[in-house]
């Protein structure tokens, strides 16, 4: 069943009946027309993201290594801002600090959208699920600045959950400024595409799995941890993915949210872009991120498609 | 069987949980904005436009809009043409370093926000183009190609390759067989696409706050009046901004539908 999915995609079927078309009219040189309809569609993406995705990268990596002098940059290969960074206690703290709350929301979030997921996908009937599936999308279409304000007024000491706290006779409870208010922002983020992509991979897991669990004798809990999460890992762990990148990177909801203390490697960052030219450092904290995401991505793709022993 | 309804209610109850988290924000704003509080709190203050008024009054959110418009408009098209390009030579043709190309073409929405804007401030502004209303299209451009391409991407899948190579069987050349098969087939998905990219750069605030200048975008307006005095009038904003997206998108929804029903003639 796979296969013939594969089959019909595979662009290489379109190639051989190219040649076998151009076999079949004698006469025409098309053999001399096809480099260019083929560059035509080809090359213009590959030489865009050459020159404004992978160059800025490297000219990231390059700046790293730059000079500032007279608030300006000046060209060298100095291990200096290297040095720098990696030398004060501040930079580890903050790389610690962000990469914890990174990996804890990752664990909360996908903890929060399985059990969401799993409902959506098997406990609705499939008008039902479009409409949540809609209802899910419809975050994407908002703005997470605008949210994250609207968070502010709920979360606030004088806001609107702890004056409802207050009608029930506790409270006020700090939560803007807190590291709740950085998580609220991070659920905001990321939990409506975290259940997105779990529940795709949920709805075409083959059910005939959960039924011969069943009927094997497993009971409802030993099925969803020993059949539908292992079946559905892949979009469990992409999900999780996704959540730690967005998390991992996101300046808004600990600066906006959790109150920007203790700072995290993205506010670090903008502070030191924003405030003075100190770009090469801030190169250097952008590395360290990258280096950092790369590693999580491979190791995560690495386990997903892990063979099953 | 009770204990079986009992986890179903639980599970249910669960996901209504859930939405609500998601909605309280979006509702939240909708509600503030009509809020004549700058504070709003429980109970809530009476029904004003006083914040509409505010910014409708604003010049600096007038140019914003305008800035944004352009640069989402601009962006839509570019970046919908880069990705059927490339969802098309996904489709069609199989090389050497393919996967390289894939990982280009897929790679710029998974690099945290702030590292692609410090990258693109460095290298565009090395340029000169930074500070440029040029600088936010091109930096938006890398990150919504990808959308449009897997948007596109997604509808080829479902067309049979050999339709194309009939088309050549009868005599059609290739620009042919692109315009009169390949196209009208992924028209719906085009069109979505301009509308996903459009919405992704409307909406774009990290990136576009590094290079834009002065050049202010909507969200950078946003983004700059949260770190300054609190106001309300980012609901307002917020809400007008939500309205127009989403009667962007449900008429391209309409008109897809619409377009499905009427079989190509051919």
């Amino acid at each position: 069943m796979m296969s013939d999915k594969l089959k019909q995609v595979d662009p290489s079927g379109a190639e051989r009946v190219t040649l076998q078309a151009d076999a079949c009219v004698p006469g025409r040189r098309r053999t001399l027309r096809l480099p260019w309809y083929r560059v035509g569609f080809s090359l213009p993406i590959l030489i865009w993201q050459m020159i404004f995705f992978v160059f800025p990268l490297l000219f990231l990596l390059t700046i790293s290594f730059w000079q500032v002098r007279n608030f300006r940059m000046v060209p060298a290969f100095e291990w200096t801002n290297w040095r720098y960074m990696l030398g004060r206690e501040f930079f580890w703290d903050a790389y610690a600090h962000t990469f914890a709350m990174a990996s804890g929301a990752t664990v909360l979030v996908s903890a929060v959208a399985f059990p969401c997921a799993y409902t959506i996908a098997f406990k609705f009937r499939d008008s039902a699920r479009q409409l949540l599936i809609l209802l899910l999308v419809t975050p994407f279409f908002t703005s997470y600045l605008v949210r994250t304000y609207s968070w502010q007024v709920f979360l606030s000491d004088n806001g609107i959950l702890n004056a409802a706290f207050g009608y029930l006779g506790f409270g006020p409870l700090p939560m803007l400024n807190t590291t709740f208010g950085s998580y609220v922002g991070y659920f905001t983020l990321c939990l409506p595409l975290v259940v997105l992509l779990q529940l795709f991979s949920l709805m075409y897991l083959d059910r005939s799995l959960i039924e011969a669990a069943h009927n094997l004798g497993a009971g409802r809990v030993r099925t969803v941890f020993l059949v539908v999460i292992p079946a559905a890992r892949i979009g469990i762990v992409v999900g999780a993915l996704f959540c730690f990148i967005l998390t991992f990177g996101d300046f808004v909801s600990p600066l906006y949210l959790g109150g920007g203390q203790p700072p995290t490697l993205s506010t670090l960052i903008t502070d030191t872009t924003k405030s003075g030219q100190q770009w090469p450092r801030a190169a250097v904290i952008a590395t360290m991120m990258i280096v950092t995401l790369l590693i999580v991505a491979f190791a995560s793709v690495k386990f997903a498609y892990r063979r099953r022993a | 069987m009770n204990e079986h309804r009992l986890i179903n209610l639980v599970l249910r109850g669960f996901v209504v949980l859930v939405f609500v988290f998601i909605f309280t924000p979006i509702v939240g704003s909708f509600v503030f904005s009509f809020n004549i509080d700058r504070f709003p709190s429980l109970p809530l203050g009476g029904f004003s436009l006083h914040w509409y008024e505010t910014v409708a009054a604003d010049p600096a959110i007038w140019r914003a809009f305008g800035n944004s418009l352009l640069v989402a408009l601009v962006v839509a098209l570019v970046s919908t043409l880069l990705g059927f390009t490339a969802a098309y030579t996904d489709f069609r043709y199989l090389f050497f370093g393919k996967s390289v190309y894939m990982a280009l073409a897929l790679l710029p929405p998974t690099i945290p926000v702030v590292i692609m804007g410090l990258a693109m401030l460095s290298f565009l502004s090395r340029m000169g183009l930074s500070g440029e209303i040029y600088a936010v299209m091109i930096s938006h451009i890398v990150m919504c190609a990808p959308f449009a391409m897997a948007v596109i991407r997604m509808r080829l899948a479902q067309m049979d390759p050999n339709i194309e190579a009939a088309a050549w069987n009868l005599g059609a050349n290739q620009w042919k067989a692109m315009r009169f098969v390949i196209l009208p087939f992924t028209a719906p998905s085009i069109f979505a696409a301009l509308f996903v990219t459009m919405a992704v750069s409307f909406d774009e605030f990290a990136v576009a706050w590094f290079v834009s200048g002065l050049n202010e975008t909507v969200p950078v307006r946003i983004l700059n009046t949260l770190q300054g005095q609190v106001s309300p009038t980012i609901n307002a904003i917020g809400t007008i901004v939500f309205i127009t997206t989403m009667t962007l998108v449900i008429l391209a929804q309409l008109l897809l539908m619409r377009r499905q029903k009427k079989p190509a003639n051919a």
